[in-house]
């Protein structure tokens, strides 16, 4: 069945029917118009999924969707055009381009924590960038996909477009298929599945993983603006986020202050008991409750630590002094637990991440300019964000992504149309100037070998800024010596001159 | 010395030494880059020599070619990256933003991704393994070079030659065969940058997988060559004969095999036949500007395929065993299911297909795989456009072979069957480096930051819905203008 599908959708694309960007767009604008007209139900299928708030889905999963839609629509025309590139002096009366074009048939498999935005925000790059997409919604999140089911084929194209539903054995069969890009979005273990599925045919992938992703704060730090900030990202959807502050990393001294700030955020964010805040999540399953529960074995919460296993409910949960060695500390914690380990400065801070693989995501609160540059400058991760949590995933224009075990391409804006694009470079000349390409042809000579390599020589090859500047220069210093002796012969020639 | 190098067990030794000097960040700053790529820079010009010698010795290269396809290619494109490092470098401040992060300092940085491996082919086998290297060293990574072991020369003149110039604790080359390279690839690298046959390409890709590896792949196929509409046949035969036996044959963008109509045909063939006249002479296999096939085993892979194609050879046929020669060779007659149009040829025979309609083509290349160069050779604009929108390929060139990848300014790579990724300038950079998105966010507007946080109320919402759209044609999402 799945094969039939995917099937389909090649014999579409290969009709040309995904190209034309008019229609493109007109799918683009149907989206939107899905999102807007369904968002009651959209919000009500993410309550019974993960008891998503009903501001939360707007917030974190609606606007950010409906950003990359206007974006897409907005500049296709512009993205989608042929990109000229710089010419040398030997392509100069070439057309030297780079045209971006469609890959073929893609298959965006999406996740259970932001099912909408993870599985939609992918798709509206692939359509943008002119693919047929088979779209994989996460079975964890079955009313999400039950609905994503329902609802895409009204709204677009059904041959180009389907939707796929299902579980391990579903995803397996669909991995068996050939496709021209896999852009999938989860775990590592099951991204290493996906490469080695597409390794057969040969197929590129988009992987954004996890990890975790660590939360330095610095000393003489605003504490209040930082806890509250980090006290967001860190609970909102239950801590399910791949780019929530996984751990935070402080000195001694701050630690407790740090939890104080916590404790009086918690309480502004939920009241005194967040299990009867309508805005806090819960865990999506009991797999993962019971997951998240273990990591907490053996250690006393400095807040929180309460549960309710019938409701899928774990408190806001902060633990102090955590050994690196804990469980705690070996896995990506995705839950609402939030260790605190201690180092002694920022150089153990940075050592202690080294340590580790790369993130998806970084954090560091310093009001310090020399403290950001050196966490910038000697750590790596996908993204980072200063003083804040999260926020680098809402600016479009930044690429998004992982390095390392956190993944590998990236996305979002522009970026999602040029990781579903095959960038050709194309080089039109002309059959003129033969003449110029005498000296390439064999029998070779000194003379020819001599003359092709000067030719081929940057920046003869290469018009770069330098030898403009020395052209121009050159130019308006021989004009200048050209004036100047014209007025020295004119003046010996005795003519009078009234401008003198 | 080099052979000690390649055992096993030292493989391990080397990656960890080249990973613990990454760490400790010394390959980062730009003067480090600058000195190691004006290494390489006098490694190339000084051992001009030494290096065509051994390209001769391996693939009886002309001088020429080597020169040109080897040799000055690797300079242009140390020359450009030298010159372009610090722009490359830079952290790319031009970014839209919106109102919510008006005040924010939002960039991307380039970032070195850790050791990687590259891995080099046997038809250039010095190009295709030091421009990865350049970007590689560009990027500012540590790098472990696995040279082709077919070109033994080459090989060895590189493993001799490497430690010598660049910094010995940041690039390493290990040299061996096919159970070495597996080998190699159990252990863990931050990018495998591979050129090469699909076959192989299959294996690295299962060997990256368990590591979450990003690869690079420049593969091959078979490049369609169109000869259509009002041409000038002379110029165009001229410029077929160049693309296709330089390196007789032997390059993955080579025209693989030429599409055109009967007239066509009928006029390309004499001009073929004087080209080659003028360029080699009455007999190729005497013209010191003729190559000679690479190994014993694909002098035979090219001889069967010729002995199995059901074509008539109108042009050269000859061929000799034991300097592994075979004349420029063209075939008429040639159907798809031909036994030369099953895989890339890679040597200098060239099959014509002859086509009734563009269509027709354009038909049959889209039933193969995506390959990784397209050529059109025609005088009108139509027919480029309609072979260029209804096809795709790794690159294109109209009215030339090759050529088009010794721009630095275009992606060098494939699509589908032919590859993933692209290099050559800064697109190499850009392979190696890790874009990383920075948002540096301001203490102040936090009120603006209070509309997101919990008890979530619709009048927040509303506001901070507007703080944050996109709106259409304005600069960067700034809605109070």
């Amino acid at each position: 069945m799945e094969m039939q599908v995917v099937q389909r959708a090649r014999e579409n694309f290969l009709a040309g029917r995904s190209r034309p960007l008019e229609f493109r767009v007109q799918q683009l604008k149907s989206l939107q118009r899905m999102i807007t007209d369904r968002q009651g139900e959209i919000a009500t299928a993410l309550k019974q999924d993960i008891n998503r708030s009903q501001y939360d889905t707007p917030l974190l999963e609606l606007i950010g969707l409906e950003n990359e839609i206007s974006l897409a629509v907005s500049k296709l025309a512009q993205w989608a055009a042929p990109r000229p590139v710089e010419k040398s002096l030997l392509t100069i009366s070439d057309q030297v381009y780079i045209q971006p074009e469609p890959l073929g048939v893609v298959l965006i498999i999406g996740a259970w924590n932001y099912p909408w935005a993870l599985t939609l925000q992918p798709l509206v790059g692939a359509i943008a960038a002119g693919n047929a997409a088979v779209v994989k919604p996460s079975e964890l999140s079955e009313y999400s996909a039950s609905l994503l089911k329902a609802l895409l084929p009204r709204y677009l194209d059904q041959e180009l477009y389907p939707v796929v539903c299902g579980g391990v054995s579903e995803t397996q069969e669909l991995l068996r298929q050939r496709f021209d890009h896999i852009f999938y979005t989860g775990n590592s273990t099951v991204g290493k599945v996906v490469m080695e599925a597409a390794a057969r045919h040969l197929t590129p992938v988009t992987l954004e993983l996890g990890g975790k992703s660590p939360c330095y704060i610095d000393k003489d730090v605003d504490l209040r603006v930082a806890c509250r900030r980090i006290t967001w990202g860190k609970f909102v959807n239950c801590g399910q986020t791949c780019i929530a502050p996984d751990y935070i990393l402080c000195e001694p001294s701050l630690q407790n202050r740090v939890v104080e700030g916590i404790r009086q955020t918690l309480l502004e964010f939920y009241g005194p008991d967040p299990k009867s805040s309508p805005d806090y999540g819960r865990i999506i399953n009991q797999r993962h409750f019971n997951r998240v529960m273990a990591l907490l074995d053996g250690y006393t919460a400095a807040l929180g630590g309460q549960s309710d296993s019938s409701q899928r409910y774990i408190a806001p949960t902060v633990v102090k002094d955590v050994p690196p060695h804990a469980r705690l500390m070996q896995e990506e914690i995705f839950g609402p637990l939030l260790p605190i380990v201690t180092v002694s400065d920022i150089d153990d801070a940075i050592h202690f991440i080294n340590e580790r693989e790369k993130p998806l995501a970084l954090y560091v609160f310093s009001s310090i300019k020399k403290v950001i540059k050196r966490m910038l400058a000697e750590t790596t991760s996908g993204g980072v964000t200063v003083n804040d949590v999260m926020m680098h995933y809402t600016l479009n224009s930044l690429p998004f992504g992982g390095v390392g075990q956190s993944g590998t391409g990236r996305y979002h804006g522009k970026h999602s149309f040029d990781q579903f694009s095959h960038h050709r470079a194309c080089l039109v000349k002309s059959l003129g100037m033969e003449r110029v390409n005498m000296p390439r042809y064999p029998p070779q000579n000194h003379q020819k070998a001599r003359r092709v390599r000067l030719a081929m020589r940057t920046p003869l090859v290469d018009f770069s800024k330098g030898t403009y500047i020395w052209a121009v220069t050159a130019s308006i210093v021989a004009l200048g010596l050209l004036v100047a002796l014209t007025v020295i012969l004119i003046l010996a020639a005795g003519v009078s001159c009234t401008c003198w | 010395l080099y052979i000690a190098i390649g055992k096993m067990a030292s493989q391990s030794e080397v990656i960890d030494r080249l990973r613990a000097t990454f760490r400790s960040g010394v390959t980062f700053p730009e003067p480090f880059r600058m000195t190691q790529l004006q290494n390489l820079l006098s490694l190339v010009e000084e051992n001009e020599q030494l290096i065509q010698d051994a390209l001769h010795k391996d693939l009886h290269k002309p001088k020429f070619e080597s020169v040109l396809s080897e040799i000055q290619i690797t300079l242009n494109d140390l020359y450009f990256a030298m010159e372009n490092l610090r722009t490359w470098m830079q952290p790319e401040y031009n970014i839209g933003k919106n109102l919510a992060t008006r005040m924010d300092d939002c960039f991307i940085r380039r970032e070195p991704l850790g050791v990687v491996l590259i891995i080099g082919a046997w038809n250039y086998p010095l190009h295709l393994i030091l421009l990865p290297l350049v970007a590689a060293i560009a990027a500012g990574n540590c790098a472990i070079l696995k040279p082709s072991e077919i070109c033994q020369a080459t090989e060895q003149l590189l493993a001799e030659l490497i430690p010598k110039y660049l910094s010995q604790d940041c690039y390493a080359v290990l040299c061996g065969g096919a159970e070495d390279t597996k080998s190699l690839l159990k252990n863990k690298f931050d990018h495998i940058f591979y050129t090469g046959s699909q076959v192989v390409a299959r294996s690295i890709l299962l060997a990256a997988a368990p590591h979450l590896t990003p690869v690079t792949l420049e593969l091959g196929g078979k490049s369609p060559c169109f000869i259509y509409g009002h041409i000038d046949i002379h110029k165009a035969a001229k410029r077929l004969c160049w693309s296709k036996f330089f390196n007789t044959g032997q390059s993955c963008v080579a025209p693989d095999y030429v599409l055109c109509t009967t007239q066509t045909r009928d006029a390309l063939l004499p001009a073929l036949r004087e080209t080659l006249r003028t360029f080699y002479g009455p007999d190729p296999g005497a013209s010191l500007d003729m190559g000679r096939i690479v190994t014993p085993r694909h002098w035979r892979r090219l001889m069967d395929m010729l002995e199995k194609s059901k074509g008539k050879v109108v042009i050269g046929g000859e061929s000799r065993e034991e300097d592994r020669y075979i004349a420029p060779t063209v075939l008429v007659d040639v159907q798809e299911s031909d036994a030369l149009m099953q895989e890339e040829i890679f040597g200098p025979i060239l099959p014509i297909l002859t086509i009734e309609s563009l269509e027709e083509g354009i038909d049959y290349i889209n039933r193969q795989e995506k390959p990784l160069a397209l050529y059109v050779f025609s005088d009108e604009t139509s027919v480029v456009t309609t072979v260029l929108n209804n096809t795709s390929s790794g690159g294109f060139c109209g009215n030339d072979g090759i050529v088009h990848m010794a721009l630095p300014g275009l992606p060098f790579g494939g699509v589908g069957a032919s590859g993933m990724g692209s290099y050559h300038g800064r697109w190499g950079f850009e392979t190696f480096s890790h874009r990383r998105g920075c948002m540096n966010r301001s203490w102040l507007l936090e009120r603006v930051n209070v509309l997101r946080y919990p008890p979530y109320s619709d009048y927040n919402l509303g506001w901070l819905r507007w703080a944050t759209t996109f709106k259409k044609n304005s600069w960067g999402g700034c809605s109070v203008m």
